[in-house]
């Protein structure tokens, strides 16, 4: 169960992600919706999920671009595995440390991502300094915002359903 | 339970993961000499692997061909000193062959030159005392030898047959005390008559003390004996004295090397002197006579 939510989550975010892909600011998409899906399944389910669904949603992505099948797998894989451990070994409950960890494994990406396509003599990376600070802050609102709905989401809910029943009675 | 296993281990999945992830990347991304970095590296690692197992094969042979293996090599080394005496014994037989062939050309090629009758014939035994220098050789009268029939080699005379059998001759040499010949000194033409002394030498007798003979004439036959053809050579002046005589004393080295001598040729052209002979023995002189006597 646990694991379809996460590939639905996988698909969910590859899905907006190529939908979103109009949406570029200079030809930059500001937001990896599918990093944002790993960390926060890293952070809540451990490193082994987390490095399985950042294997997975990395190779994935990767297949359906024009790069080197692994690369992203492999930067994604890396991420998991550690924003996992992170989860595990500290309290990541509050909207800052969140933003922290999804900023610093968005770093982390870019650096195991651009690290190797220039070492490996692949793809020219000029400036990348803003454009991964950029994506890192991007996605790290949209990750506390995602933590934020899902945990508050159910509470309202059922606050809302508890609110409707005082009224009729 | 299996899952279970996979989160307790998470560090080694975790690697497992991102080593596949490296294989799959390196499977696509060339290096710089345009082949497949896996296959590079693949390739690299491999072959350090071949180079190690090389290394250890090679010990291996080197032990065992430079120790193990050398059990047998005694008497390996035994069959091939075997081997190489046989073979030595036998150069020494071709080349004894190549020498009999090389001589038995050079007779050919004297028969040719001389234009004179001859048959070849081998020497199969020396003298029987050394106070007579004779010679057996493998050819008799069956062959059509006889007496007083001139034996040459390819270097100058020889001698002459004094005793012929069926199947074999005696043949006195020149050098023998009792054997003479008629010779002439090629350059001044001057005659006499080349004598035995028993040696290794030859004496020319019988020439005027006012002939021109000077060291290092070649003394050739003259033919006047009858016995053997004119102008074969006999051998070269080594010395020429005074005697206070009519006549010179000269010895002469003798052409033909009477200790290395193995085949020789017969004349078998009669001659004037033998045909008359044939039909009236000679007698036998108390002295050398021209031809000499046994």
């Amino acid at each position: 169960m646990k694991t379809a939510g996460v590939i639905l989550a996988i698909t969910l975010a590859l899905a907006l992600q190529t939908t979103l892909a109009r949406f570029v600011i200079r030809g930059t998409v500001a937001v990896d919706l599918v990093l944002v899906v790993v960390i926060y399944v890293a952070l809540t389910s451990g490193p082994v999920t987390g490095l399985l669904s950042g294997t997975l949603a990395g190779l994935v992505q990767d297949a359906l671009s024009s790069g080197v099948i692994g690369i992203g797998g492999l930067a994604k894989t890396i991420v998991g595995f550690l924003a996992g451990i992170i989860g595990t070994q500290f309290i990541v409950a509050q909207p800052l440390p969140r933003f922290v960890v999804f900023f610093g494994a968005t770093v982390l990406h870019a650096l195991v991502f651009i690290g190797l396509y220039v070492l490996l003599d692949l793809r020219q990376f000029p400036s990348p300094v803003p454009a991964v600070t950029g994506q890192a802050v991007g996605n790290a609102i949209v990750g506390v915002i995602a933590f934020q709905l899902v945990e508050l989401l159910p509470g309202a809910v059922e606050r809302r359903r508890a609110a409707r029943s005082r009224i009729r009675r | 339970m299996a899952l279970l296993d996979i989160r307790q281990r998470s560090g080694y999945l975790f690697l497992a993961v991102v080593l596949g992830q490296i294989i799959l990347i390196s499977a696509q991304v060339n290096s710089h000499t345009g082949v497949p970095v896996l296959e590079a590296v693949a390739f690299g690692v491999f072959a350090e692997i071949q180079r190690a197992t090389s290394a250890v094969v090679s010990g291996v042979r080197h032990g065992w061909s430079g120790y193990i293996g050398l059990r047998g090599v005694r008497a390996e080394n035994d069959t091939l000193k075997r081997d190489l005496a046989a073979a030595q014994i036998q150069l020494q037989a071709q080349r004894a062959l190549a020498d009999r062939s090389r001589g038995l050309e050079q007779m050919l090629q004297l028969r040719d030159r001389s234009n004179l009758s001859t048959t070849a014939a081998e020497i199969i035994a020396d003298s029987a005392t050394p106070d007579f220098r004779t010679m057996t050789i493998d050819k008799g009268t069956r062959d059509g030898l006889r007496s007083d029939m001139a034996v040459l080699a390819p270097s100058g005379i020889v001698g002459r047959i004094v005793v012929p059998s069926a199947r074999a001759a005696k043949v006195q040499l020149l050098i023998d005390r009792n054997a003479a010949a008629g010779a002439l000194i090629e350059r001044s033409r001057a005659q006499g008559v080349v004598v035995g002394g028993g040696d290794y030498r030859l004496r020319m007798e019988y020439v005027s003390e006012v002939s021109d003979v000077i060291v290092g004439d070649l003394v050739v036959t003259s033919g006047i004996d009858g016995i053997f053809p004119k102008g074969f050579v006999i051998g070269q002046v080594e010395s020429v004295e005074k005697s206070g005589g009519a006549y010179k004393r000269i010895v002469v080295k003798p052409a033909v090397d009477f200790r290395s001598l193995e085949d020789v040729l017969v004349v078998l052209t009669p001659t004037p002197a033998r045909e008359a002979g044939q039909a009236a023995p000679p007698e036998q002189p108390g002295r050398p006579e021209p031809g000499g006597s046994e």
